[in-house]
């Protein structure tokens, strides 16, 4: 289970400091699929990025099955079963795909293993697991390739940031697919999505929704997808700007 | 063939072989000596007289042969000039094996200085693969100075791969290549020096005939406070295509100068270069700490991918 106590970030903007993250409280239980949504700059990512210890908290504590990770480095948490799926897949040279599964693995799976989760995302592994990780590939390779990276590592608390952003409209399906075998096959591991995806959204236990840097949403995903369907949240901001709040 | 402990050492890590493996024409050369030659029906190999070297003959329609020639030097203090000319025949297609290791004990420089030259003929293709290396824990230098030469027939092929893999103190690389019409290069070089290593690599490629194609990518990693200058020019004279490219991953006190160059002497050359020097990206290193590696791992991991 992870729990986020307290949590709050800020960054230097100017002279004045922006607080990204403010104060904000959170348990994610084992065995659950939480998706997080809310407008854009609202706090999503940095929240995904201090869970994986790529951004470091202002204040607060973050506990991994009660063990306090507040100040371990990100290999620390990635070795205690934090995975992280990037929004922004990492482009690398020389490093080919089959070498970044068997490293997500962290041991050496044969061409066979490594294809499996190749599969799992929509690609044709043959054409796919000795091809570098580079600008060769288009945005949605990369993006199914971090998603089956991410995939080999089985851990006991997977992040996705926004996994639909670059994906057409077919391999959509494939990942709702994905996500569904992941919930049905972990008894006890769980998994946030950041999505703005209503079919993502669907799919949850939890929804948590977060804009300007607190929980503004929260509970079972019955109770609070009716809500946000029809309440575009986009709109409340914008009122927001006009009546100047 | 019997090899000691440091000649099976240094030839597993520039050729891929242990004396027992090789097949086709071969010759090892350890300490300024031939230990072991073969010619085959199709690839003769004869010793020059007057200097040290080898002229190789591979005769025309030549398919699928390959010809090692290794050099080891495990002697501190040795220093050696060798020529070796190749002429490949019309048709041919074949792979040669070269490189050179120096594992230097002693307290006196080694220098091994290789010219090679390559005339390949019509339409013949040719894969080279050349490896250098150094080990030993002495003070003495290990100092490589390989001169190639490349003189390409029409609609001839040449694909070289030329790795320095670690350990040699200092390096004078020269490359020159003369593409007659429908001639094709392609060139893939990896540097990596570390310590107070020296490289220097220079490439003048002249692209003399119609259609012909160079392609000269040269990847370098300057790690602690090693020194790196690649210098990559391409002259077009006819219609002809020619990319360059110098990439450098540049860490702790390195220091790179990458000076690529072009010279078009004709209206319908199209030529084209790029250079880059950069640390290791941060995101990259991140990427892979979120997959468990640790930072160093992760450089490493980097390094090795981006050096294969």
């Amino acid at each position: 289970m992870l729990q986020i106590k307290n949590l709050s970030f800020s960054v230097k903007d100017d002279s004045a400091g922006k607080e990204i993250i403010k104060d904000i409280s959170l348990e994610i239980p084992d065995g659950k699929l939480i998706v997080i949504t809310g407008p854009n700059g609202g706090g999503k990512s940095t929240l995904a990025k201090l869970i994986a210890g790529i951004e470091k908290p202002t204040s607060g504590q973050i506990l991994f099955n009660g063990e306090d990770i507040t100040d371990l480095s990100i290999t620390e948490r990635a070795k205690k079963g934090i995975a992280f799926a990037f929004q922004q897949p990492v482009k690398f040279k020389g490093i080919r795909v089959l070498d970044l599964i068997r490293l997500a693995a962290g041991r050496r799976l044969t061409t066979a293993d490594a294809c499996v989760y190749l599969s799992m995302v929509g690609l044709c592994a043959r054409e796919y697991i000795d091809r570098e990780v580079n600008s060769s590939l288009s945005g949605g390779e990369l993006k199914r390739i971090e998603i089956a990276t991410v995939l080999a590592r089985k851990s006991m608390l997977t992040l996705f940031d926004e996994p639909e952003a670059g994906i057409d409209l077919w391999s959509f399906g494939n990942l709702i697919e994905v996500f569904r075998k992941q919930r049905e096959e972990i008894a006890d591991r769980s998994i946030m999505i950041i999505s703005h995806q209503e079919r993502i959204l669907n799919i949850a236990d939890q929804i948590v929704v977060l804009g300007s840097g607190v929980i503004e949403k929260q509970g079972d995903k019955d109770d609070i997808l009716p809500e946000l369907i029809g309440t575009p949240a986009a709109v409340k901001n914008c009122q927001g700007i006009s009546e100047g709040v | 063939m019997d090899l000691n402990n440091i000649q099976s050492y240094l030839l597993k890590e520039i050729a891929d072989i242990d004396g027992k493996n090789l097949t086709g024409a071969y010759n090892i050369r350890s300490d300024s000596m031939s230990i072991g030659r073969q010619s085959t029906e199709n690839i003769e190999i004869v010793s020059k007289t007057g200097v040290s070297g080898m002229d190789i003959f591979i005769k025309p329609n030549t398919v699928g042969e390959s010809v090692h020639i290794p050099v080891v030097m495990t002697k501190s203090g040795l220093k050696e000039e060798v020529y070796n000319d190749f002429y490949i025949g019309d048709n041919a297609d074949v792979e040669i094996v070269a490189g050179c290791g120096i594992d230097n004990c002693g307290s006196h420089d080694s220098e091994h200085d290789g010219i090679h030259r390559f005339y390949v003929g019509k339409n013949a293709k040719i894969k080279y693969v050349e490896k250098h290396f150094g080990s030993g824990e002495g003070t003495g230098k290990r100092i490589l100075n390989p001169v190639t030469e490349v003189y390409m027939e029409e609609g001839s092929t040449c694909e070289m791969e030329m790795v320095q893999i670690k350990g040699v103190d200092d390096t004078e690389r020269k490359t020159v290549a003369e593409l007659k019409a429908g001639a094709k290069l392609i060139i893939r070089e990896r540097l990596m020096t570390h310590n107070v290593q020296r490289a220097l690599s220079d490439y003048v490629v002249s692209l003399n005939g119609d259609g012909a194609n160079a392609d000269v990518v040269s990847r370098g990693v300057a790690r602690d406070d090693s020194y790196q200058r690649l210098d990559l020019k391409i002259v077009g004279n006819a219609a002809c295509k020619g990319h360059t490219e110098c990439d450098s991953i540049i860490m702790d006190n390195g220091n790179i100068l990458a000076v690529p160059a072009l010279e078009a002497n004709n209206v319908d050359a199209s030529l084209v270069h790029e250079a880059a020097i950069g640390k290791i990206a941060g995101d990259q290193i991140i990427k892979l700490m979120t997959l468990g590696l640790t930072e160093s791992e992760a450089e490493e991991q980097i390094i090795n991918g981006f050096l294969r």
